[in-house]
């Protein structure tokens, strides 16, 4: 049994402690909007953020985060309206999508440490992979939501 | 015996005692040559270890950590960092845990996971200019001979003998000699006053 919170909710999972927190986020408390992709915490569609950092959520405990902060991708923000799903929109970044969720979720990590990042720090922190290829429209994305940003 | 000559035999004793003691004591030129010789013997066990995959991939002058016994660049783009543990907004715990993860074949230990900096990097050095390197506080986080071996207790040094698997499920490759002859030839070396090839 896990006690964490999850954006910002109290909640409690029964499963083993080595059970990834993907499947706990997705099958026990049916936050879907979070993807597996390899498995093998390299392509990042598992993204999340533990205690405001980037993790690979395909390959991090559940026991590792009992007592912890967690942010999926349905908890960004309430309403879409992060600067960054806004920027997605306004560059129509994805094409097949399943990958975004994770690159949002890197891209927020990034810009909450650099609020401007330049093309080499996107380089460096973006390393999720995207099988369509929208790596240019991200980086765009990014810019744009990051513009103006304090 | 006249008082005199008792005090001065007497101090002449004292004084014979105590330069005999100081002989004892102190080492003698070839005493010295054979605890240099074993710190240097001791050395060169210890780097044995030091330039083995497992501690050169993160005691590396490159701007990016290495992976696997061929030392390739990290997958993924991933870099060292301004702090020695990732990029901003990727650090290295963004995928490195506190244990290796035997699905995904990522190493992990219970320390943060991170880069040596790059004063401690030590690629392509000669044993001698490793050992040298070793013992310079300006190189190595300004470390005396006891915090050296504190070093080598440490979490992420032991783990280069529990490295786990790849992801492939291929076990790594350990450190030519045992964990705790590594440890026993590195406090030989130390106490015997860190000497170099």
């Amino acid at each position: 049994m896990t006690r964490f919170f999850v954006n910002g909710r109290a909640v409690t999972v029964d499963a083993d402690a080595d059970t990834p927190l993907l499947w706990a986020l997705r099958d026990d408390l049916g936050l879907t909007g979070t993807k597996f992709g390899c498995g093998i915490a390299a392509c990042g569609a598992c993204t999340v953020h533990v205690e405001e950092q980037n993790v690979r959520s395909c390959s991090l405990p559940l026991g590792a985060v009992a007592g912890k902060q967690v942010v999926t991708i349905e908890g960004l923000s309430r309403d879409r309206s992060h600067p960054l799903q806004k920027a997605w929109i306004e560059e129509q970044v994805p094409q097949c999508g399943y990958c975004q969720s994770g690159m949002i979720m890197a891209a927020a990590a990034l810009i909450r440490e650099v609020p401007h990042p330049t093309d080499d720090n996107i380089d460096a922190a973006i390393t999720n992979l995207c099988r369509c290829g929208t790596y240019a429209r991200i980086r765009r994305a990014i810019h744009r939501a990051t513009r103006g940003a304090p | 015996m006249r008082p005199g000559s008792a005090g001065k035999a007497l101090i002449a004793g004292v004084a014979t005692a105590g330069a005999l003691a100081l002989a004892l004591l102190r080492p003698s030129q070839s005493q010295i040559g054979d605890r240099a010789g074993e710190s240097v013997a001791a050395f060169a066990k210890v780097a044995s270890v030091l330039t083995s995959p497992r501690c050169q991939n993160c005691h590396t002058l490159a701007d990016f950590p290495r992976q696997g016994d061929d030392r390739h660049p990290h997958l993924f783009h991933i870099t060292r960092g301004s702090a020695d543990h990732g990029a901003a907004g990727l650090p290295c715990s963004t995928c490195h845990g506190n244990s290796n993860n035997i699905a995904s074949g990522v190493p992990g230990t219970a320390e943060l996971w991170r880069l040596a900096p790059v004063a401690m990097g030590w690629d392509d050095l000669s044993t001698a200019d490793l050992c040298r390197h070793l013992k310079d506080p300006q190189r190595n986080g300004h470390r005396d001979g006891v915090q050296i071996i504190d070093h080598l207790k440490s979490h992420l040094v032991t783990w280069a003998w529990s490295p786990g698997s790849d992801r492939d499920g291929h076990p790594r490759t350990l450190p030519p000699i045992p964990y705790q002859e590594f440890l026993e030839a590195a406090e030989i070396w130390v106490r015997n006053g860190v000497a170099c090839p």
